[in-house]
């Protein structure tokens, strides 16, 4: 894997919103074919670095760079980096009142698969003429955010807890749809889609496969191993171990323990 | 009567499904009526219960067609009323449904101004006999060359007990067009009225405050839908007497702001027991230059009315538009695509055919090269 072309490179990024430093000094590098899960409590950066490289504009860049394909993307904005082969999945996405979902869908759509058969995937077919959003519920709105992505398709995919508030039924139906997204059907060798995947919990870690697992902790990325060993160390010790060893080193590797 | 020999006319006739007026036959219709500046082109009823005629001729056919001209709009109202009142010309469209007769295709009219610098003088008279049924779409419009102009309209509608009329009135005016239209209607028993009024292109002004009296469990729902372009002053809304036991109104607004002025009034009365009224007004401002005026009034005469105002105006929402952006689309074809959304969620209660239609025309003035 580790000699795969880089997809994304993030270098020593801090990132601010109304003044408030939320990430600081983060380095990450995503290889295609690549998928990286973070993990960490509530309100430690985690949905701010997936808003940041996809370009939300409230979030300020304020030293390093991410490069995606080679290139920095810091000055794209949204449609670009969208474009470009970036897609997020959002962990609370707006209601759009009035724009049905199969109008969104026909005007983002990149590939030649049909929405019937896209939304059928989704389990949302019957929810194809209402609006995006609208009334739905929490595990609709996931299965509506994962369905926007299969017809955007691109290739660095960024899942905000795509798990969060959803029952087990869904899970696994997320879960595999999050498998297509990530070339599940396609070798190891031959995927060349990439993920991050932001959660608070370790569903996810048993039905896809991940290379590579993180901490965050104060907007740092304190802590990266094995994702499965990361999740056990979590369980045991909850986050403080990692957020220990992130005091002694600022940045470190895990030691299982 | 045949049409003017003129290709330019003709073409600019076919080319009017953009107000909703087919010629092209694509379009199922019950009867047709088309006015050329001051000059009644054509007109027909595909059915036996339905008359469709100039006004002039059904005074004559109908004796008591005359006796409904001003017993709803008082023709000294205003200056627009008492023109329509001082004209010499009788012009205008008469439709008249029989009793128990319900129509699924709609009734379409046009009044078209071809010819730059003419007013068009109008009074329209409507009549639905108790339970019947009937849709009316009516464009109004310009010439493609024609910007100066001038529509004053008197219209007064009948629905008689139990009838249904779904009315869609749709506008597109040059750009030095003023349009002075004056309705009322008069709802009986348990009768049901739908307005859809779409003004999505330039104009110079338009003026309109339509008023339905409602008699007892009788419905009136008046909605707006209108994108106001630069330099373009629109004053409208409606106004709803609920005179009669348990009747009840809406008056709905969903207004887009380009530029331009628009002022948008509602005034409804509780005058009876079990009456409910409600309006409310969504407007979208696309520019710092643009203002949304809405005013709402209600008077409750009685003490079981029960009446209700909600407003909201501002601009498109940023959350939406990066959420849009987001997944590709770029910053003009998200704006347009929400605001196709936010207009189209205002046409309430048309039959399927009719609301596609007028989505493809809302779709049209939402194109990102029109907004």
């Amino acid at each position: 894997m580790s000699e795969n072309e880089v997809l994304l490179e993030i270098e020593n990024l801090s990132v601010k919103v109304e003044n408030k430093k939320l990430l600081q000094d983060i380095d990450l590098i995503i290889r295609k074919g690549e998928v990286h899960i973070i993990f960490g409590p509530n309100g430690s950066g985690k949905s701010t670095l997936v808003n940041t490289i996809m370009g939300l504009p409230d979030y300020e860049v304020t030293s390093g760079d991410i490069k995606f394909k080679g290139k920095s993307i810091l000055n794209m904005n949204l449609t670009k980096r969208a474009r470009l082969g970036i897609g997020l999945a959002y962990q609370l996405p707006p209601i759009v009142e009035g724009v049905p979902l199969d109008a969104f869908l026909k005007s983002i759509k990149k590939n030649d698969k049909s929405l019937d058969e896209m939304a059928s995937q989704a389990h949302l077919k019957d929810y194809l003429t209402r609006e995006v959003n609208v009334g739905f519920s929490g595990g609709e709105r996931k299965r509506s955010e994962l369905l926007q992505l299969l017809a955007q398709s691109p290739q660095l995919v960024m899942f905000d807890e795509p798990d969060s508030g959803v029952d087990l039924d869904n899970i696994n139906l997320i879960v595999e749809i999050m498998g297509k997204l990530l070339q599940k059907d396609k070798t190891i060798r031959n995927r060349e889609n990439s993920g991050i995947i932001v959660t608070h919990s370790g569903v996810i870690l048993k039905q896809l496969h991940v290379n590579e697992g993180y901490v965050m902790v104060d907007g740092r990325l304190v802590c990266s191993g094995p994702p499965l060993d990361i999740f056990d160390q979590i369980k045991s010790h909850g986050f403080d171990k990692c957020i220990r060893e992130a005091r002694k080193n600022k940045k470190s590797k895990l030691t299982p323990g | 009567m045949k049409r003017q020999n003129n290709k330019d006319l003709e073409k600019e006739i076919s080319e009017l499904d953009r107000v909703g007026f087919d010629t092209k036959g694509e379009t199922e219709r019950s009867g047709s009526f088309l006015v050329v500046d001051d000059k009644e082109e054509d007109w027909e009823s595909r059915e036996d219960s339905l008359v469709v005629l100039p006004i002039s001729f059904a005074v004559k056919e109908y004796p008591w067609a005359g006796d409904l001209l001003f017993s709803l709009v008082d023709k000294d109202q205003d200056e627009w009323t008492k023109a329509v009142a001082g004209s010499k010309q009788l012009l205008g469209s008469f439709i008249y449904l029989k009793e128990g007769m319900k129509i699924e295709s709609p009734v379409q009219t046009c009044f078209f101004l071809h010819n730059e610098g003419k007013t068009q003088v109008l009074h329209n008279i409507i009549v639905l006999e108790p339970n019947s049924e009937l849709a009316i779409i009516t464009g109004c419009a310009t010439g493609n060359l024609v910007s100066l102009g001038r529509h004053i309209a008197v219209t007064e509608t009948f629905i008689r007990e139990g009838a249904t009329l779904s009315f869609t009135m749709i506008h597109d005016w040059g750009a030095e067009t003023v349009v002075y239209p004056r309705a009322a209607i008069k709802i009986g028993k348990n009768g049901f009225y739908t307005s859809n009024y779409i003004a999505l292109t330039q104009v110079k002004k338009i003026q309109s405050n339509p008023i339905a009296y409602l008699s007892d469990g009788a419905t009136a729902k008046f909605n707006s839908i209108i994108y106001g372009r630069p330099g373009s002053l629109i004053d409208m809304g409606a106004r709803t007497i609920l005179n009669g036991r348990d009747s009840s109104s809406e008056i709905m607004s969903r207004i887009v702001s380009k530029n331009s002025r628009i002022i948008s009034k509602a005034y409804i009365e509780g005058s009876n027991k079990g009456t409910k009224g409600h309006t409310e007004c969504n407007g979208l401002l696309l520019d710092a230059n643009s203002s949304v005026y809405a005013i709402p009034e209600l008077e409750a005469k009685n003490i079981d009315t029960e009446l209700s105002h909600e407003a909201s105006i501002g601009k498109i929402a940023g959350e939406q538009l990066n959420y849009l952006m987001s997944r590709g689309l770029d910053e003009d074809s998200a704006k347009s695509l929400l605001i196709r959304g936010f207009l189209e969620k205002g046409i309430l209660g048309l039959p399927s055919k009719l609301q596609n239609r007028l989505n493809k025309i809302i779709e049209k003035a939402t194109e990102k090269k029109s907004i």
